[in-house]
Protein backbone atom coordinates (compact mmCIF):
# COMPACT_ATOMS: atom_id res chain seq x y z
CA UNK A 1 0.00 0.00 0.00
CA UNK A 2 1.34 3.33 -0.76
CA UNK A 3 1.19 5.81 1.35
CA UNK A 4 2.09 9.69 1.77
CA UNK A 5 4.87 11.34 3.31
CA UNK A 6 2.30 12.85 6.14
CA UNK A 7 0.64 9.30 6.23
CA UNK A 8 4.30 7.51 7.15
CA UNK A 9 4.85 9.93 9.74
CA UNK A 10 1.57 9.36 11.47
CA UNK A 11 2.55 5.24 11.21
CA UNK A 12 5.45 6.10 12.85
CA UNK A 13 4.42 7.92 15.71
CA UNK A 14 5.22 11.31 15.04
CA UNK A 15 1.36 12.40 15.34
CA UNK A 16 0.53 10.74 19.03
CA UNK A 17 -0.28 7.16 20.13
CA UNK A 18 -4.15 7.46 19.43
CA UNK A 19 -3.34 8.32 15.42
CA UNK A 20 -0.70 6.01 14.78
CA UNK A 21 -3.03 3.09 16.03
CA UNK A 22 -6.11 4.60 13.75
CA UNK A 23 -3.87 5.00 10.67
CA UNK A 24 -2.34 2.04 11.82
CA UNK A 25 -5.85 -0.35 11.87
CA UNK A 26 -6.88 1.43 8.50
CA UNK A 27 -3.18 0.29 6.68
CA UNK A 28 -3.96 -3.75 8.08
CA UNK A 29 -7.29 -3.37 6.65
CA UNK A 30 -6.09 -1.94 3.33
CA UNK A 31 -3.07 -4.72 3.48
CA UNK A 32 -5.81 -7.28 3.98
CA UNK A 33 -8.17 -6.04 1.62
CA UNK A 34 -5.50 -5.16 -1.10
CA UNK A 35 -5.70 -1.45 -0.87
CA UNK A 36 -3.49 0.94 -3.02
CA UNK A 37 -3.87 3.73 -0.68
CA UNK A 38 -5.83 6.00 1.70
CA UNK A 39 -8.22 8.18 -0.14
CA UNK A 40 -10.14 10.80 1.94
CA UNK A 41 -13.75 10.89 3.39
CA UNK A 42 -16.70 13.11 3.73
CA UNK A 43 -18.01 11.60 6.95
CA UNK A 44 -17.63 8.88 9.53
CA UNK A 45 -20.61 6.72 10.91
CA UNK A 46 -19.25 4.71 14.10
CA UNK A 47 -20.95 1.54 15.25
CA UNK A 48 -19.97 0.36 18.68
CA UNK A 49 -22.48 2.68 20.91
CA UNK A 50 -25.01 0.61 22.33
CA UNK A 51 -23.74 -0.82 26.10
CA UNK A 52 -25.40 -3.92 25.14
CA UNK A 53 -23.47 -4.72 22.34
CA UNK A 54 -19.77 -3.27 22.94
CA UNK A 55 -20.05 -3.96 26.61
CA UNK A 56 -17.33 -2.87 29.08
CA UNK A 57 -14.42 -4.05 26.55
CA UNK A 58 -15.64 -1.46 24.06
CA UNK A 59 -16.14 1.19 26.78
CA UNK A 60 -12.74 0.89 27.94
CA UNK A 61 -11.32 1.54 24.95
CA UNK A 62 -13.06 4.44 23.81
CA UNK A 63 -12.39 6.14 26.64
CA UNK A 64 -8.49 5.78 26.63
CA UNK A 65 -8.59 6.87 23.37
CA UNK A 66 -6.87 11.06 22.53
CA UNK A 67 -7.87 13.29 19.81
CA UNK A 68 -10.25 14.82 17.63
CA UNK A 69 -12.37 13.52 14.82
CA UNK A 70 -11.65 15.60 11.34
CA UNK A 71 -14.55 14.51 9.21
CA UNK A 72 -17.76 14.89 10.42
CA UNK A 73 -18.70 11.64 12.54
CA UNK A 74 -22.07 10.23 14.35
CA UNK A 75 -22.99 7.36 16.18
CA UNK A 76 -25.31 4.53 15.19
CA UNK A 77 -28.60 3.81 17.53
CA UNK A 78 -27.78 3.50 21.43
CA UNK A 79 -29.21 0.95 23.66
CA UNK A 80 -31.73 3.51 24.69
CA UNK A 81 -33.62 6.76 23.81
CA UNK A 82 -31.09 8.87 26.01
CA UNK A 83 -33.27 11.15 27.90
CA UNK A 84 -36.65 8.54 28.23
CA UNK A 85 -34.50 5.75 28.78
CA UNK A 86 -36.46 4.81 32.44
CA UNK A 87 -39.93 4.83 30.34
CA UNK A 88 -38.52 2.73 28.23
CA UNK A 89 -37.82 0.14 30.97
CA UNK A 90 -34.10 0.67 31.26
CA UNK A 91 -32.29 0.27 34.46
CA UNK A 92 -30.56 3.04 35.98
CA UNK A 93 -27.11 0.79 36.04
CA UNK A 94 -27.80 0.22 31.74
CA UNK A 95 -28.28 4.19 31.93
CA UNK A 96 -25.14 5.01 33.73
CA UNK A 97 -22.87 2.83 31.33
CA UNK A 98 -24.85 4.18 28.07
CA UNK A 99 -23.89 7.73 28.98
CA UNK A 100 -20.59 7.17 29.37
CA UNK A 101 -20.26 5.54 26.15
CA UNK A 102 -21.77 8.30 24.91
CA UNK A 103 -19.70 11.02 26.64
CA UNK A 104 -16.68 8.69 25.49
CA UNK A 105 -17.45 9.45 21.67
CA UNK A 106 -18.37 13.19 22.24
CA UNK A 107 -14.80 14.07 24.20
CA UNK A 108 -12.92 12.57 20.78
CA UNK A 109 -15.61 14.99 19.01
CA UNK A 110 -17.79 12.76 17.60
CA UNK A 111 -21.82 14.62 17.23
CA UNK A 112 -23.79 12.38 19.94
CA UNK A 113 -26.47 11.64 17.53
CA UNK A 114 -27.27 8.05 17.32
CA UNK A 115 -29.16 7.49 14.20
CA UNK A 116 -28.79 4.37 11.58
CA UNK A 117 -30.50 6.91 9.13
CA UNK A 118 -27.68 10.02 9.18
CA UNK A 119 -28.25 10.37 5.47
CA UNK A 120 -31.58 12.47 6.51
CA UNK A 121 -29.30 15.14 8.81
CA UNK A 122 -27.86 18.15 7.94
CA UNK A 123 -23.92 17.76 7.39
CA UNK A 124 -24.29 14.12 6.52
CA UNK A 125 -26.10 14.49 3.48
CA UNK A 126 -24.33 13.26 0.15
CA UNK A 127 -24.14 13.63 -3.10
CA UNK A 128 -23.18 10.82 -6.39
CA UNK A 129 -19.50 9.09 -5.98
CA UNK A 130 -19.08 11.00 -2.40
CA UNK A 131 -16.29 8.52 -0.71
CA UNK A 132 -17.31 7.71 3.55
CA UNK A 133 -16.81 5.11 6.02
CA UNK A 134 -19.93 4.30 7.43
CA UNK A 135 -20.94 1.63 9.65
CA UNK A 136 -24.31 0.55 10.32
CA UNK A 137 -25.63 -2.30 7.66
CA UNK A 138 -28.95 -0.37 6.63
CA UNK A 139 -27.21 2.87 6.11
CA UNK A 140 -24.32 1.34 4.44
CA UNK A 141 -26.64 -0.09 1.74
CA UNK A 142 -28.49 3.14 1.41
CA UNK A 143 -25.40 5.22 0.70
CA UNK A 144 -24.01 2.61 -1.73
CA UNK A 145 -27.45 2.30 -3.25
CA UNK A 146 -29.56 4.88 -2.94
CA UNK A 147 -27.14 8.03 -3.06
CA UNK A 148 -24.86 6.60 -4.87
CA UNK A 149 -22.18 7.43 -2.64
CA UNK A 150 -19.71 4.97 -1.43
CA UNK A 151 -18.75 2.65 1.74
CA UNK A 152 -17.37 -0.48 2.96
CA UNK A 153 -19.45 -1.72 5.82
CA UNK A 154 -16.71 -0.19 8.42
CA UNK A 155 -16.64 -1.88 12.23
CA UNK A 156 -16.85 0.09 15.20
CA UNK A 157 -13.24 0.60 14.88
CA UNK A 158 -12.09 1.05 11.66
CA UNK A 159 -15.14 3.43 11.18
CA UNK A 160 -13.75 5.62 14.19
CA UNK A 161 -9.78 4.97 13.01
CA UNK A 162 -11.60 6.64 9.92
CA UNK A 163 -12.90 9.36 11.46
CA UNK A 164 -9.97 9.97 13.03
CA UNK A 165 -7.48 10.12 10.14
CA UNK A 166 -10.22 11.72 7.83
CA UNK A 167 -9.46 8.64 5.51
CA UNK A 168 -10.29 5.49 4.80
CA UNK A 169 -8.19 2.28 2.60
CA UNK A 170 -9.57 2.36 -1.12
CA UNK A 171 -10.87 -1.13 -1.51
CA UNK A 172 -14.19 -2.94 -1.77
CA UNK A 173 -17.23 -1.16 -3.18
CA UNK A 174 -15.13 2.13 -3.13
CA UNK A 175 -14.10 0.78 -6.70
CA UNK A 176 -16.05 0.60 -9.47
CA UNK A 177 -15.08 -3.16 -10.40
CA UNK A 178 -16.65 -4.22 -7.34
CA UNK A 179 -20.07 -2.59 -7.40
CA UNK A 180 -21.15 -4.09 -10.32
CA UNK A 181 -24.34 -6.78 -10.09
CA UNK A 182 -23.03 -10.38 -9.78
CA UNK A 183 -26.71 -11.49 -9.09
CA UNK A 184 -30.08 -10.71 -10.85
CA UNK A 185 -33.55 -10.81 -9.18
CA UNK A 186 -36.54 -10.45 -11.17
CA UNK A 187 -39.98 -9.89 -9.97
CA UNK A 188 -43.27 -11.08 -11.10
CA UNK A 189 -45.48 -9.59 -9.24
CA UNK A 190 -46.25 -6.11 -8.02
CA UNK A 191 -44.91 -4.48 -5.14
CA UNK A 192 -46.00 -1.24 -2.75
CA UNK A 193 -45.15 -0.39 1.29
CA UNK A 194 -43.71 -2.99 3.15
CA UNK A 195 -44.07 -5.16 0.27
CA UNK A 196 -40.13 -4.13 -0.24
CA UNK A 197 -39.19 -5.10 3.22
CA UNK A 198 -41.00 -8.52 2.50
CA UNK A 199 -38.91 -8.66 -0.85
CA UNK A 200 -35.86 -7.68 1.13
CA UNK A 201 -36.11 -10.12 3.86
CA UNK A 202 -36.55 -13.01 1.27
CA UNK A 203 -33.79 -11.74 -1.13
CA UNK A 204 -31.41 -11.80 1.68
CA UNK A 205 -31.11 -14.78 2.10
CA UNK A 206 -30.66 -16.19 -1.08
CA UNK A 207 -28.41 -13.08 -2.33
CA UNK A 208 -25.62 -13.82 0.36
CA UNK A 209 -22.95 -11.34 0.10
CA UNK A 210 -23.69 -10.63 -3.87
CA UNK A 211 -24.10 -7.39 -5.61
CA UNK A 212 -28.02 -8.10 -7.08
CA UNK A 213 -29.57 -6.20 -9.50
CA UNK A 214 -33.09 -6.14 -9.19
CA UNK A 215 -35.37 -6.15 -12.07
CA UNK A 216 -39.44 -5.02 -10.61
CA UNK A 217 -42.57 -3.99 -11.92
CA UNK A 218 -42.98 -1.12 -9.98
CA UNK A 219 -40.76 2.24 -9.24
CA UNK A 220 -40.12 2.03 -5.68
CA UNK A 221 -40.22 5.44 -3.77
CA UNK A 222 -36.64 6.14 -0.96
CA UNK A 223 -38.65 5.08 1.83
CA UNK A 224 -39.33 1.74 0.03
CA UNK A 225 -35.22 0.97 -0.87
CA UNK A 226 -34.81 1.76 2.30
CA UNK A 227 -36.84 -0.96 3.79
CA UNK A 228 -35.68 -3.25 0.99
CA UNK A 229 -31.92 -2.68 1.10
CA UNK A 230 -31.78 -2.78 5.31
CA UNK A 231 -33.76 -6.10 5.06
CA UNK A 232 -30.95 -7.43 2.80
CA UNK A 233 -28.07 -6.27 4.72
CA UNK A 234 -29.42 -8.38 7.87
CA UNK A 235 -31.27 -11.63 6.40
CA UNK A 236 -27.86 -11.43 4.21
CA UNK A 237 -24.89 -9.89 3.95
CA UNK A 238 -25.95 -7.25 1.00
CA UNK A 239 -23.91 -3.90 0.92
CA UNK A 240 -24.70 -2.43 -2.61
CA UNK A 241 -27.80 -3.66 -4.76
CA UNK A 242 -29.54 -2.21 -7.87
CA UNK A 243 -32.66 -1.64 -9.19
CA UNK A 244 -32.68 -1.48 -12.66
CA UNK A 245 -33.56 2.20 -14.35
CA UNK A 246 -33.80 3.16 -10.41
CA UNK A 247 -31.08 3.74 -8.53
CA UNK A 248 -28.38 5.91 -9.64
CA UNK A 249 -25.68 3.22 -10.47
CA UNK A 250 -28.13 1.25 -12.48
CA UNK A 251 -29.49 4.19 -14.29
CA UNK A 252 -25.84 5.24 -15.33
CA UNK A 253 -24.64 2.03 -15.97
CA UNK A 254 -27.14 0.28 -18.08
CA UNK A 255 -26.56 -3.01 -16.36
CA UNK A 256 -27.70 -5.91 -18.21
CA UNK A 257 -29.11 -9.08 -16.54
CA UNK A 258 -26.22 -11.10 -15.24
CA UNK A 259 -26.05 -14.88 -16.13
CA UNK A 260 -27.21 -16.01 -12.73
CA UNK A 261 -30.99 -14.81 -12.08
CA UNK A 262 -33.62 -16.00 -9.59
CA UNK A 263 -36.97 -15.62 -9.40
CA UNK A 264 -39.40 -14.16 -6.58
CA UNK A 265 -42.66 -14.40 -6.52
CA UNK A 266 -46.18 -13.07 -4.98
CA UNK A 267 -46.62 -16.06 -2.92
CA UNK A 268 -43.23 -15.90 -0.99
CA UNK A 269 -43.92 -12.23 -0.31
CA UNK A 270 -47.69 -13.58 1.21
CA UNK A 271 -45.21 -16.07 3.22
CA UNK A 272 -43.60 -13.30 5.19
CA UNK A 273 -46.89 -11.89 6.11
CA UNK A 274 -48.38 -14.66 7.17
CA UNK A 275 -46.12 -16.65 9.06
CA UNK A 276 -46.68 -16.82 12.47
CA UNK A 277 -43.12 -17.36 14.78
CA UNK A 278 -42.92 -21.33 16.69
CA UNK A 279 -44.90 -21.56 19.98
CA UNK A 280 -46.84 -17.95 19.58
CA UNK A 281 -50.32 -19.68 18.10
CA UNK A 282 -51.61 -18.69 21.48
CA UNK A 283 -49.76 -15.60 21.79
CA UNK A 284 -51.19 -12.13 21.27
CA UNK A 285 -48.73 -9.15 20.27
CA UNK A 286 -47.90 -6.87 22.96
CA UNK A 287 -45.55 -4.85 20.87
CA UNK A 288 -45.77 -2.79 17.56
CA UNK A 289 -42.44 -1.26 16.62
CA UNK A 290 -41.75 1.20 13.36
CA UNK A 291 -38.61 2.99 12.28
CA UNK A 292 -35.87 0.25 11.66
CA UNK A 293 -33.98 2.05 10.13
CA UNK A 294 -35.19 5.08 11.53
CA UNK A 295 -38.57 6.53 10.24
CA UNK A 296 -38.09 9.40 7.59
CA UNK A 297 -40.27 12.80 7.67
CA UNK A 298 -42.64 11.02 5.02
CA UNK A 299 -43.02 7.42 7.29
CA UNK A 300 -43.61 9.81 10.93
CA UNK A 301 -46.52 11.78 8.91
CA UNK A 302 -47.94 8.54 8.03
CA UNK A 303 -48.09 7.08 11.08
CA UNK A 304 -48.96 10.54 12.75
CA UNK A 305 -52.24 10.32 10.36
CA UNK A 306 -52.98 6.46 10.65
CA UNK A 307 -52.96 7.21 14.35
CA UNK A 308 -54.25 10.79 14.70
CA UNK A 309 -57.71 10.99 16.88
CA UNK A 310 -56.87 7.09 18.14
CA UNK A 311 -56.14 5.38 21.15
CA UNK A 312 -53.57 2.11 21.35
CA UNK A 313 -53.99 -0.80 23.34
CA UNK A 314 -50.27 -1.75 23.13
CA UNK A 315 -47.37 -0.59 23.87
CA UNK A 316 -45.79 1.17 20.29
CA UNK A 317 -42.41 2.17 19.49
CA UNK A 318 -41.81 4.79 16.74
CA UNK A 319 -38.27 5.17 16.13
CA UNK A 320 -36.66 8.00 14.97
CA UNK A 321 -33.54 10.55 15.08
CA UNK A 322 -33.50 13.13 17.25
CA UNK A 323 -33.28 15.52 15.07
CA UNK A 324 -36.28 14.21 12.73
CA UNK A 325 -38.43 14.05 15.84
CA UNK A 326 -37.29 17.50 16.62
CA UNK A 327 -38.19 19.06 13.15
CA UNK A 328 -41.93 17.97 13.17
CA UNK A 329 -43.35 18.18 16.78
CA UNK A 330 -46.34 18.25 15.02
CA UNK A 331 -46.40 14.35 14.13
CA UNK A 332 -44.68 13.57 17.34
CA UNK A 333 -47.50 15.34 19.33
CA UNK A 334 -50.31 13.44 17.22
CA UNK A 335 -48.53 9.90 18.04
CA UNK A 336 -47.43 10.60 21.67
CA UNK A 337 -51.50 11.53 21.76
CA UNK A 338 -52.63 8.33 20.98
CA UNK A 339 -50.51 6.49 23.96
CA UNK A 340 -47.65 5.46 21.45
CA UNK A 341 -44.25 6.14 22.44
CA UNK A 342 -41.71 8.54 20.06
CA UNK A 343 -38.35 6.94 20.94
CA UNK A 344 -34.96 8.43 19.61
CA UNK A 345 -31.62 7.49 19.26
CA UNK A 346 -32.26 3.94 19.88
CA UNK A 347 -34.54 1.18 18.08
CA UNK A 348 -36.06 -1.78 19.09
CA UNK A 349 -33.16 -4.28 17.82
CA UNK A 350 -30.27 -2.73 19.69
CA UNK A 351 -32.66 -1.68 23.02
CA UNK A 352 -32.73 -4.36 25.90
CA UNK A 353 -36.19 -2.92 26.51
CA UNK A 354 -37.71 -5.10 23.90
CA UNK A 355 -36.98 -7.97 25.78
CA UNK A 356 -39.65 -8.07 28.23
CA UNK A 357 -42.23 -8.07 25.52
CA UNK A 358 -43.22 -11.89 24.19
CA UNK A 359 -44.78 -10.93 20.69
CA UNK A 360 -43.31 -8.04 18.64
CA UNK A 361 -44.99 -6.78 15.37
CA UNK A 362 -42.67 -5.20 12.90
CA UNK A 363 -43.00 -3.61 9.50
CA UNK A 364 -39.35 -4.22 9.25
CA UNK A 365 -37.81 -7.10 7.04
CA UNK A 366 -34.31 -6.06 9.27
CA UNK A 367 -35.91 -5.97 12.24
CA UNK A 368 -37.88 -9.42 11.45
CA UNK A 369 -34.60 -10.86 11.13
CA UNK A 370 -33.14 -9.46 14.25
CA UNK A 371 -35.33 -9.07 16.62
CA UNK A 372 -35.77 -12.90 17.06
CA UNK A 373 -32.17 -13.89 17.27
CA UNK A 374 -30.83 -10.33 19.28
CA UNK A 375 -33.72 -9.64 21.36
CA UNK A 376 -34.90 -13.52 22.19
CA UNK A 377 -38.55 -12.35 21.07
CA UNK A 378 -41.11 -13.79 18.40
CA UNK A 379 -41.67 -11.58 15.37
CA UNK A 380 -44.56 -10.72 13.44
CA UNK A 381 -44.69 -8.73 9.72
CA UNK A 382 -46.94 -6.57 8.75
CA UNK A 383 -47.47 -3.67 6.16
CA UNK A 384 -47.46 0.43 8.63
CA UNK A 385 -51.17 0.17 8.33
CA UNK A 386 -51.71 -3.88 9.96
CA UNK A 387 -48.97 -2.89 12.07
CA UNK A 388 -51.72 -0.16 13.61
CA UNK A 389 -54.77 -2.42 13.59
CA UNK A 390 -52.67 -4.30 15.42
CA UNK A 391 -52.02 -1.74 17.89
CA UNK A 392 -55.17 -0.31 18.46
CA UNK A 393 -56.85 -4.00 18.88
CA UNK A 394 -57.93 -4.42 22.17
CA UNK B 1 20.98 -26.04 15.36
CA UNK B 2 20.54 -22.46 14.43
CA UNK B 3 17.47 -20.69 14.72
CA UNK B 4 15.24 -20.62 11.10
CA UNK B 5 13.73 -17.62 10.20
CA UNK B 6 10.01 -17.46 8.06
CA UNK B 7 8.78 -14.79 6.20
CA UNK B 8 5.38 -13.83 6.81
CA UNK B 9 2.73 -10.67 6.45
CA UNK B 10 2.87 -8.03 9.21
CA UNK B 11 -0.87 -7.26 10.46
CA UNK B 12 0.13 -5.74 13.88
CA UNK B 13 3.57 -4.17 14.41
CA UNK B 14 5.75 -5.35 16.92
CA UNK B 15 8.20 -7.91 18.34
CA UNK B 16 7.24 -10.37 20.86
CA UNK B 17 8.68 -13.61 21.98
CA UNK B 18 6.82 -16.89 23.24
CA UNK B 19 5.60 -20.59 23.40
CA UNK B 20 3.68 -21.52 20.76
CA UNK B 21 -0.06 -22.26 21.61
CA UNK B 22 -1.54 -24.12 18.29
CA UNK B 23 -5.72 -24.65 17.69
CA UNK B 24 -6.67 -25.42 14.20
CA UNK B 25 -10.40 -24.28 15.04
CA UNK B 26 -11.29 -20.34 14.25
CA UNK B 27 -11.74 -17.75 16.91
CA UNK B 28 -14.33 -15.83 17.90
CA UNK B 29 -12.84 -13.59 20.99
CA UNK B 30 -15.97 -12.96 22.26
CA UNK B 31 -18.31 -15.58 23.59
CA UNK B 32 -15.07 -18.17 22.90
CA UNK B 33 -12.58 -16.71 25.40
CA UNK B 34 -13.06 -15.49 29.27
CA UNK B 35 -11.70 -12.12 29.17
CA UNK B 36 -10.50 -12.06 32.91
CA UNK B 37 -8.64 -15.08 32.92
CA UNK B 38 -7.74 -15.45 29.24
CA UNK B 39 -9.08 -19.18 29.24
CA UNK B 40 -11.22 -20.85 26.33
CA UNK B 41 -14.37 -21.64 27.44
CA UNK B 42 -16.11 -22.42 24.52
CA UNK B 43 -16.20 -26.41 24.92
CA UNK B 44 -16.47 -26.87 21.32
CA UNK B 45 -13.12 -25.28 20.87
CA UNK B 46 -9.88 -27.38 20.31
CA UNK B 47 -8.52 -24.88 22.96
CA UNK B 48 -11.19 -25.87 25.68
CA UNK B 49 -10.05 -25.44 29.34
CA UNK B 50 -6.29 -23.75 28.56
CA UNK B 51 -5.30 -20.36 28.66
CA UNK B 52 -4.09 -18.08 25.92
CA UNK B 53 -1.79 -15.65 28.47
CA UNK B 54 1.31 -15.12 27.00
CA UNK B 55 1.58 -17.63 24.40
CA UNK B 56 1.99 -17.08 20.57
CA UNK B 57 -1.47 -18.04 19.65
CA UNK B 58 -1.62 -20.01 16.87
CA UNK B 59 -4.57 -20.23 14.77
CA UNK B 60 -6.62 -20.39 11.10
CA UNK B 61 -8.59 -16.80 11.59
CA UNK B 62 -11.17 -15.06 13.71
CA UNK B 63 -15.08 -15.69 13.63
CA UNK B 64 -18.17 -13.90 15.45
CA UNK B 65 -18.91 -10.63 16.61
CA UNK B 66 -16.74 -7.71 16.05
CA UNK B 67 -17.05 -7.18 19.54
CA UNK B 68 -14.39 -9.90 19.72
CA UNK B 69 -11.67 -6.86 18.73
CA UNK B 70 -12.73 -5.17 22.12
CA UNK B 71 -12.53 -8.25 24.09
CA UNK B 72 -8.77 -8.78 22.65
CA UNK B 73 -8.31 -4.90 24.50
CA UNK B 74 -10.05 -6.34 27.43
CA UNK B 75 -7.79 -9.57 27.61
CA UNK B 76 -4.73 -7.37 27.13
CA UNK B 77 -5.64 -4.61 29.80
CA UNK B 78 -6.36 -7.58 32.32
CA UNK B 79 -2.85 -9.00 31.47
CA UNK B 80 -3.64 -12.36 29.88
CA UNK B 81 -3.86 -11.63 26.58
CA UNK B 82 -1.90 -13.92 23.77
CA UNK B 83 1.89 -12.70 23.47
CA UNK B 84 1.41 -12.47 19.41
CA UNK B 85 -0.63 -14.07 17.59
CA UNK B 86 0.20 -16.12 13.71
CA UNK B 87 -2.65 -16.66 11.43
CA UNK B 88 -3.40 -18.88 8.41
CA UNK B 89 -5.12 -15.49 6.68
CA UNK B 90 -5.97 -13.17 9.04
CA UNK B 91 -9.60 -11.25 9.06
CA UNK B 92 -10.46 -7.92 10.33
CA UNK B 93 -12.15 -8.52 13.62
CA UNK B 94 -9.01 -9.70 15.20
CA UNK B 95 -6.39 -7.97 13.12
CA UNK B 96 -8.50 -4.50 14.41
CA UNK B 97 -8.19 -6.68 18.20
CA UNK B 98 -4.56 -7.13 17.93
CA UNK B 99 -3.79 -3.25 16.81
CA UNK B 100 -5.59 -1.83 19.23
CA UNK B 101 -4.18 -4.13 21.84
CA UNK B 102 -0.76 -3.97 21.28
CA UNK B 103 -0.01 -7.70 20.12
CA UNK B 104 1.81 -8.52 17.53
CA UNK B 105 0.03 -10.16 14.76
CA UNK B 106 1.23 -11.91 11.59
CA UNK B 107 -0.15 -14.01 8.62
CA UNK B 108 0.65 -15.64 5.47
CA UNK B 109 3.80 -17.51 6.90
CA UNK B 110 5.78 -18.84 3.86
CA UNK B 111 5.92 -22.58 5.59
CA UNK B 112 3.17 -24.30 6.96
CA UNK B 113 2.99 -22.90 10.68
CA UNK B 114 0.86 -26.30 11.18
CA UNK B 115 4.21 -28.14 10.13
CA UNK B 116 6.81 -26.31 11.43
CA UNK B 117 5.69 -25.14 14.67
CA UNK B 118 4.32 -27.29 17.51
CA UNK B 119 2.63 -26.63 20.58
CA UNK B 120 5.30 -25.05 23.55
CA UNK B 121 8.10 -24.43 20.64
CA UNK B 122 9.91 -20.79 21.40
CA UNK B 123 9.33 -18.63 18.85
CA UNK B 124 9.96 -14.59 17.88
CA UNK B 125 7.92 -12.62 16.18
CA UNK B 126 9.05 -9.43 14.30
CA UNK B 127 6.33 -7.90 12.49
CA UNK B 128 8.38 -4.97 12.04
CA UNK B 129 10.42 -6.77 9.59
CA UNK B 130 7.89 -9.53 9.02
CA UNK B 131 9.55 -12.92 9.87
CA UNK B 132 9.04 -15.43 13.11
CA UNK B 133 11.80 -17.12 14.15
CA UNK B 134 12.25 -20.24 15.52
CA UNK B 135 14.39 -20.38 18.66
CA UNK B 136 14.42 -23.97 19.73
Amino acid sequence: MHLTKEEEQTLNGEDGETLQKAIEILVALGDIYGADRLIPIKSAQIAGVSYKTIGDAGLEWISDLEGKVKVPSILNPAGMDLKLWDEMGISPQFAQKQHEIIKAYEKLGVTSKCTCTPYYLDNFTLGYGDHVAWSESSAVSYVNSVIGARTNREGGPSALSAALVGKTANFGYHLDENREPTISVTVECNLSGADYAALGYIAGKTVGSKVPLFFLQNEPEGDELKALGAAMAASGAVALYHVDSVTPDARRMKFEKTDENIIIEESQIREVYDKIPDNTAQTDVDMVAFGCPHCSADELAHIARLLDGKQVEKDVWVCTSREIAERYPQFVDKIEKSGALVVCDTCMVVSPASENYNLMMVNSGKALSYVPSMCKVPARFGSIEECINEALRA
Amino acid sequence: MGTKKIKCRSISRGVAQGRVLISHDAISFLGNVDPKTGVVVEQDHDLYGISIKNRVLVFPHGKGSTVGSYVLYQLSKNGVAPSAMINIESEPIVAVGAIISDIPLVDRMETDPYEVLKNDTLVKIDSQTGYVEVLD
